[in-house]
This record gives C-alpha cells, structure tokens and sequence, in this order.
C-alpha cells in the first residue's frame, strides 16, 4: 500500500516537473514573440544600426552571427568527426585514449569565458589574427567541439559491427569500410548531437567578446579577418549600455526574436536532414 | 616423361585441395581456441564443420579469410595455404585474400543502401566504376543467388525490406559479386524459417563445383544432405574429416559417432 502510495507521489512530482519545464519554454518563446514580433520589419532586419544601435536595423549582427556558425561548424564539425572516428575506430584503450577521454570531459565543463580569454591569448593575440570572424570561430569551435566528439562517437557506437564485418569480409580497406559504410549510417546523429552544440555556439556572448564581437560596426564584413557584430552580443549592448531602456525594449525584443529564430532554425535544419537520412539507413 | 616403375598413379577420386590447413593453432589472448587442426579442404566441393556449440566452427573459419585479424589480441601458428599461398605470410594482402575468399554470416547483414548498392559494393570498392558494367555484375550476382526473380523490379528499395531469407541470399549475391573462389558460410541459415533454410541448402547446391564452399551448421541432417565432406570439431581439436557418408555412416572414432547419434552436444 505505502508502496503504491510513493509511487504515485513520484509520478506525480515528475509529471509536473515535466510540465513546467514546458511551461517555461513555452512562456519564453511566447513572451520573446509577443513583444519581439511588432518590432520586426524589413528595414529592422536589413538596415545598418543608427544612433548607436538605438535605431535603425541589426543586419550587421545577423550576418555576423550567421558567419560565426558557418566558420564554428566548417572547424569543429570536421575536427569533433574525425576525434570520433580515431577514439571509436582506430585507437586501443590505453592510458593515452584514457587521457583523451578526460581532457574532452574537462574541456565540456570549463565556463564559456575561460574560452573567451583563452580564444584572446591564442587566436587573437599569440597567432595574431586580431579580434576577427577567424578568431571567434575557432574559439566558439574549442568550446563546441567537446560535444560534436561525444555526439559523434555515441553515433558511430550505434552502427552495429556487422556492417564492418560485412564490409571488412568483401575485400574493403579499414578507411574504406569506415568511409562508405559507417559514416553514412552514423552522421544522421552526429548531426543530431551536434545540433546542440552548434545552437549553443550561436547564442553564446562571452567567448565572442574578446575574439571578435564588435560594439557598433555598420558594415557588413568583407573578409574573415574582419570584426562582425553578432546578436548575443548586441542584445547584451542594448540590454546593459544604453541609458533610455523604455524607449529601446523593442530593439531589445526584436534583436532576442531573430536569435531565437536562427537558433531553432539551425535546429530545425538539422532536425529535417537527419530525418532524411534516418530513413534512407534504418537498420 | 614417361614414369615407371613404383609411382603412384593419380587416384580418380583424388580432389584437387584449395585450402590446406597445417597444425593450426589460434588464441584469444591466452585462451587456445584451435589446437593443432590439419585439414585439405577439396576444391569445388561443399564442406561441412560440424561439432557442439563453442567447440571453434566459428573461429576455424575466421581464420581462412583472416577474419579474426580484426580482433585484438589474437594470434595465429601454424599454416593455412590457400591456392599454393600461405594466407598469413607477412607479404600477402589481407585485401585481395578477402576477394579471393567471400563471408556469408550467421545473421543476415544487408547494408541499409538499396538492393543494387548491396551487392555493387563490392565491385566498386574493388574500383570497377563502370554502370553497365555494375549492373551486369548486380543482375549476374542476384541470379546466382537465385533472388533475381523476387527483386528485378524493385533495386532501388532497401536490402532491409526484403525477408530474412532474401536479405541472406542477398549477401550471398553480394558476396559473389567480387567474384571469389572460396565461400565461408557460418551457420547461414540458422536464423531463418525451414522454407527458406531449404532455399539456401538449393543454392549451396547450384553454387557447389564453381565454388569451394566451407559451411558451418549445427544441424547433422543439413551437414548430411548439403556437404560432401564433414569435419567434426570437439573442444578446439579436429577430431575427424572424411567423406560426409562416410562420416555420417562408419565414422572412425566414438566421439563423432556419439555426437551423429545425437548422444551428446
Ligand atoms: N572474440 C572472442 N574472444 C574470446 N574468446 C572467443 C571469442 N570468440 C569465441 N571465443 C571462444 O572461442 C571458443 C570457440 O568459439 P566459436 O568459434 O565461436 O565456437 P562455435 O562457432 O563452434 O560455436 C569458445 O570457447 C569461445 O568462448
Ligand atoms: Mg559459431
């Protein structure tokens, strides 16, 4: 009787825990476009800021923020598969691969400042490509790419062995095995679990601050060793640096909206290309 | 030349060999899987492994398309010569004995590509780029594999659409698609239902004299009517090879004969 008891009481603390966890979301979502909707027009989204950012557009930091997540995928996407590929395919456990291991888990834990001022000191200052979309690209990639390595290994753990062994038994190489018959089936959750990892790079200000986010810049960037504005970092400005907060809070909400469509966005594309591939490689 | 005298003469029913195995022994680490197997497997004929579960059927075979290679911590002594080549010198490539020696596996592997990919990998991994080409080698390959019937109008579909039954002589397609000699078969119709265990055992019949077939199975009555010779295994040691009838009639030694009779394993 006591048991069932608890296990209704359990049920239920979950049940709602679940629900307002939903609710939450919900009501950030539903807030940011209730007021963030009116502020957007044409012009909001492809004109060059006015008066220091309390007017006109915020093209300058969509375009910066849609670069940063080209160039954090172009760098770590490629990098975290190929980790995946050596710690699952080719290496032994050993103390070495041991080591690895740990490295990757402590570099997942480490604050996303450690990797603004890391980024500054390597990037920036030591390899000298100034604040730039190089810069806060690879350092956004350092701090994703603990994530797209764990992904992407937990993808390739879940290609059953006798499809290498298929492969492996027809005459094909190891590289060959691996590249025409495991990675086709594993990158669907790559891509899944990388997701993540990539909507978090887009939304985050503090690796960008010191490695390439610029307060005010109304142009668009010509090369990647250009500054950008982005959005996290401009909704951080309008939020914090402008002294009339009242007649602002639309460019606030507005800015927040557009980051929060690219961030979904990014998710929702990735969500629709694995769906896509899931179907052509069930197993 | 003429030879005279004490000679030989060439016996009628002497069998060509095409794998001569001499004193193997295998491990998994420290633990001595094979012991001491000497063994001709005769060429163009289907050969049975017979023996209790455990006893290295599935491990003797692995080792004659270097299978095991892939698992570490194994080690291989002794000799396994394949047409005149001794498969585990330093020189040969393990790339070309696997296409010389296909695999069919206990549980049907299709790859998640369409029917034609299947049975194309192979030939393509092997760098025939050709698409006629491909495709006379897909629609020969399925033939032979008696499937051409149930999927000519359906390639494109997923080899994981088809049947257990299919999907194993799917990869028996894909397995003479690299055009080999030898065909390992570990159990192949273990996981399927009689009707299709029965058009297996039909197909090991029509590949048998074009190809040397090595099957392994538990099953005495499919060794008998499948193979024609037997070897039984028991605890990693060869205890005999023979002749399937002969084996299954008069065998020479008590543990085979207690195992046939069904008296043990
Ligand atoms: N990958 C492996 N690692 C260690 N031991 C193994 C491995 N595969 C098989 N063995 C052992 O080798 C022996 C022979 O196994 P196996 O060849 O699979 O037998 P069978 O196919 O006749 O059932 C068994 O004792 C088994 O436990
Ligand atoms: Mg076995």
């Amino acid at each position: 009787m006591a048991k069932k008891k608890t296990e209704k009481i359990v049920y239920g603390v979950i049940w709602f825990v679940t629900y307002l966890v939903v609710f939450m979301v919900g009501y950030i979502i539903f807030d940011i476009v209730i007021k963030g909707l009116p502020a957007i027009s044409w012009g909001f989204l492809t004109q060059m800021p006015a008066k220091s950012g309390s007017q006109g557009g915020i093209l300058p930091a969509i375009v910066g923020t849609f670069y940063l997540v080209i160039g954090t995928v172009a760098i770590a996407l490629p990098l975290g598969i190929a980790s995946a590929i050596y710690l699952n395919e080719y290496s032994k456990p050993s103390t070495f691969t041991r080591m690895i291991r740990l490295g990757i888990s402590t570099l997942a834990g480490v604050p996303s400042i450690v990797f603004g001022l890391f980024g500054m000191g390597l990037f920036v200052l030591a390899l000298g490509f100034g604040k730039s979309i190089l810069a806060g690209s690879l350092t956004l990639a350092c701090m994703v790419l603990p994530t797209i390595i764990v992904a992407s290994e937990e993808a390739l753990k879940a290609v059953p062995d006798s499809m290498r062994e298929g492969s492996l038994a027809l005459g094909a190489t190891k590289w060959q095995t691996i590249y025409k018959n495991v990675l086709p089936y594993a990158l669907p959750g790559m891509l899944t679990g990388s997701i993540l990892g990539i909507g978090r790079a887009a939304g985050e200000t503090a690796p960008i601050i010191f490695t390439v986010a610029a307060t005010l810049l109304p142009r668009l960037p010509r090369s990647i060793f250009d500054q950008v504005m982005a959005l996290p970092y401009h909704l951080y400005m309008l939020a914090t640096q402008m002294p009339n907060q009242t007649t602002i809070k639309p460019m606030q909400y507005g800015t927040a909206f557009v980051l929060l469509v690219i961030v979904l966005g990014v998710d929702v594309v990735a969500i629709i290309f694995r769906s896509r591939l899931r179907r052509k490689n069930k197993w | 030349m003429v030879m005279i005298g004490n000679q030989t003469p060439p016996q009628i029913d002497e069998p060509e060999i095409e794998i001569d195995v001499q004193n193997l022994d295998f491990y998994y680490g420290k633990h001595q899987a094979l012991h001491d197997i000497c063994m001709s497997v005769p060429k163009g004929m289907v050969t049975a492994l017979i023996g209790p579960s455990g006893c290295g059927k599935s491990t003797f075979l692995r080792t004659l398309n270097r299978m095991n290679d892939i698992i570490g911590g194994t080690r291989v002594e002794g000799k396994i010569v394949i047409q005149s080549k001794d498969i585990y010198a330093p020189n040969i490539d393990v790339v070309m004995l696997r296409k010389r020696v296909g695999m069919v596996f206990q549980k049907p592997n299709p790859f998640p590509k369409s029917i034609f990919e299947n049975v194309a990998y192979g030939p393509r991994i092997h760098g025939i780029k050709n698409r006629a080409q491909l495709q006379e080698i897909v629609e020969r390959s399925l033939v032979r594999a008696a499937i051409w019937d149930e999927v000519k109008d359906r390639l494109h579909i997923s080899g994981l659409e088809l049947s257990g039954g299919q999907q194993q002589r799917l990869c028996i397609a894909r397995a003479l698609a690299v055009d080999p000699d030898i065909l390992l078969m570990d159990e192949p119709a273990s996981a399927l239902d009689p009707r299709s265990t029965q058009r297996i055992e039909d197909l090991i019949a029509e590949l048998r004299g074009d190809y040397t077939i090595v099957i392994v199975t538990h099953n005495m009555q499919q060794a008998a009517r499948v193979s024609d010779y037997t070897a039984f295994f028991y605890e990693g040691h060869l205890i005999e090879f023979g002749k399937t009838e002969r084996i299954f009639t008069k065998p020479n030694n008590k543990q085979t004969e207690d195992y046939i009779t069904g008296r043990f394993g």
